[in-house]
């Protein structure tokens, strides 16, 4: 404690400086965290998947349907308890910018399935009594300022629909059981859907979800389902959801990897600027470190100085980690619907802090030990 | 009592017994020092002199364990400081040795104060009791009043005097002086040297110091000259300045 005034006092030498350089740190660790947020938003679909749930999919693809009489054939496998099925409606309210996922849902099984969605009883048993109603998630009734009672149109282009709106009446709000789940969903009920949809669509379903009792029998449920189907019109892939989760993220390229380039980039460059910052600042104090060493202070009270300092500039960047604490709710509800809920983690917070203590260690280290083990005589002729 | 013939008393302060201090630069060998011998009583002021080159500057760092001898030893106080690790060195500077530099090398984000209690951070006092170390230090020398001003605010003459209250805060066993008053103006030099020679008179300090200046060299009790590392004269200063160095 009494060696903090000189560190202090060294640090505030060029404020200028020190202030660039805890704003590279801020930048960095802003941008790491803002990376860190896109990644688990990406990979969220796999953390909040249920290991008890499989997911089954026409083999084709996913835009491929599936029949409906698939439902009972499969609920008689044993080790099944319950099973759903949803339709990706692909609406658009009022405007296309005005995205979030709508899905025609199975009203009977849907809350069986997936019993972290939560909605109270009354409201859905208002939704269950109404063709045309809807469960909207809390994130896009508050993104739209929606009510529960208002008539909502929504259009789409699929099914033969051909932009025509169908109106629904908000008879309830879904609120996820963690802060990871997903509240921007918009469900449909099935009979009113299929009344809507050509004749050919009426028994097509997008994919099912099954819920089974004992986790470690997904794979022999999954692939008694797959054979069950094998070599029929309409093929099947089943998988658990965690695999369906990463595998439509891996869709849109290798996300974690180039996060992780990005952000490796970012921290290379912050190390090399700060490094030079540091080196600099202590090649010009070369002749005052050795006046301190003269009069007593060891090698290695210089080094814990300098590298001092240049973990203090790095936990005073922190402040960018929390600038992303701030700034990530606004990005959320500017990309609401296109990801799941956004917020800075525990985790990310953690990594960033480590983050910051590593590179501020790094950059400080070979400066401070250059500084130590300077020959007092050099540094005195040091002007 | 100051003697360079090597015969000095078991008792002397400082002892220095065939230092040779050899540079290599490039292919060639530089002898800076060569079989120096001395010896400094307790509260001596001695003043060395000689030309640029001569070695005045290295003898004051090895005296001072800022740089080892290539032979010879060093005796203060009874420690034999030649064969002492870094570390060792380096705590011993701590106790004993109190550095004054020509130009003044405070640390200039630091007030005048806390100059002068960088020493005492590296001993066990509590702050009060290092604050009134320091107020005692400054109040000697004069700037009692200016604790609190930064380096920049000071005067060249006041600059040197805090420096020199850095020096003295630990009570270290001597002073090493380089060039104390070689960039200051007459009055301002005059000033610094008074101090040193308080110093020396009411605190019994020991002072070595290394000068230019004849006029600041025969202020001391004994001048000595060296000339191409070797120290060729030793006696009264009138001899010194009749001898012709400036």
């Amino acid at each position: 404690m009494k060696f903090s005034r000189l560190i202090l006092a060294n640090l505030l030498r060029k404020k200028a400086r020190l202030i660039l350089t805890i704003g590279s740190f801020a930048v960095a660790l802003f941008l790491f965290a803002l990376l860190g947020v896109v990644n688990d938003a990406f990979g969220r679909g796999a953390d909040v998947v249920s290991a008890d749930r499989l997911v089954t999919i026409n083999r084709t693809s996913i835009i491929n349907t599936l029949p409906l009489s698939y439902r009972d054939e499969i609920l008689r496998i044993p080790g099944v308890k319950y099973i759903t099925h949803d339709n990706w409606f692909g609406g658009v309210y009022q405007d296309p910018k005005n995205f979030f996922p709508q899905f025609v849902i199975d009203p009977e099984n849907q809350r069986q399935v997936f019993p972290e969605l939560i909605v109270p009883d009354d409201q859905w048993k208002t939704f269950l009594n109404d063709r045309q109603g809807t469960v909207v998630g809390a994130a896009t009734m508050k993104r739209f300022g929606w009510k529960i009672g208002d008539r909502i149109p929504i259009k789409t282009t699929l099914y033969g629909l051909q932009n025509k709106a169908l109106e629904f009446n908000i008879d309830g709000v879904y609120h996820g059981e963690k802060r990871e789940d997903d509240e921007t969903q918009f469900w449909i009920q099935w009979e009113y859907f299929k009344e809507s949809v050509p004749e050919s669509m009426k028994g097509q379903v997008g994919w099912y979800t099954v819920r089974i009792a004992n986790p470690d029998d997904a794979p022999r449920i999954a692939k008694t389902i797959d054979n069950a189907y094998i070599n029929s019109p309409y093929e099947t892939r089943t998988e658990t959801e965690s695999a369906f989760a990463e595998g439509w993220v891996k869709q849109f390229g290798n996300i974690k990897f180039l996060i992780m380039s990005i952000g490796t980039v970012v921290f290379f460059t912050l190390l090399l600027v700060t490094g030079n910052t540091m080196a600099i600042s202590v090649r010009e104090r070369t002749n005052e470190l050795g006046v301190l060493k003269a009069i007593g202070f060891s090698d290695r009270a210089v080094l814990g100085f300098i590298l001092s300092e240049s973990m203090v500039i790095a936990l005073a960047g922190c402040v960018g980690l929390l600038l992303a604490m701030g700034a990530i709710p606004a990005l959320s509800r500017a990309m609401a619907g296109l990801l799941p809920p956004l917020f800075v983690t525990a985790k990310t917070l953690v990594y960033g802090l480590i983050a910051a203590l590593v590179v501020g260690f790094a950059s400080g280290i070979l400066p401070a030990y250059g500084a130590m083990r300077m020959r007092v005589v050099n540094a005195l002729r040091r002007v | 009592m100051v003697r360079v013939d090597g015969n000095g008393k078991a008792g002397s302060l400082i002892q220095v017994r065939g230092l040779d201090k050899t540079y290599r630069r490039g292919n060639e060998d530089i002898d800076v020092l060569q079989g120096l011998n001395l010896d400094v009583d307790e509260g001596d002021f001695v003043a060395f002199m000689g030309p640029s080159g001569s070695g005045k500057t290295t003898m004051l760092n090895l005296l001072g364990g800022l740089d080892v001898p290539t032979r010879g030893t060093i005796s203060v106080a009874g420690d034999e400081i030649t064969h002492m690790s870094r570390g060792k060195l380096t705590d011993w500077r701590a106790r004993h040795v109190g550095f004054i530099f020509q130009m003044y090398n405070l640390i200039p984000v630091l007030t005048a104060f806390q100059n002068v209690e960088l020493p005492l951070l590296l001993t066990k006092l509590s702050k009060a009791e290092r604050r009134k170390h320091v107020e005692t230090a400054l109040s000697i020398v004069g700037l009692g009043e200016r604790m609190q001003h930064y380096p920049r605010q000071l005067s060249g003459g006041q600059e040197q005097r805090v420096a020199i209250a850095r020096a003295i805060v630990a009570d270290p066993t001597f002073l090493l002086c380089d060039e104390p008053t070689g960039d200051l103006d007459r009055k301002s030099a005059d000033e610094v040297m008074d101090l040193i020679k308080r110093l020396v008179k009411e605190y019994g300090k020991t002072v070595m110091m290394v000068t230019h200046d004849p006029l600041v060299a025969q202020q001391a009790n004994t001048i000595l000259h060296l000339d191409k590392g070797v120290l060729i004269e030793a006696g009264a200063r009138q001899s010194v300045i009749a001898g012709g160095v400036s």
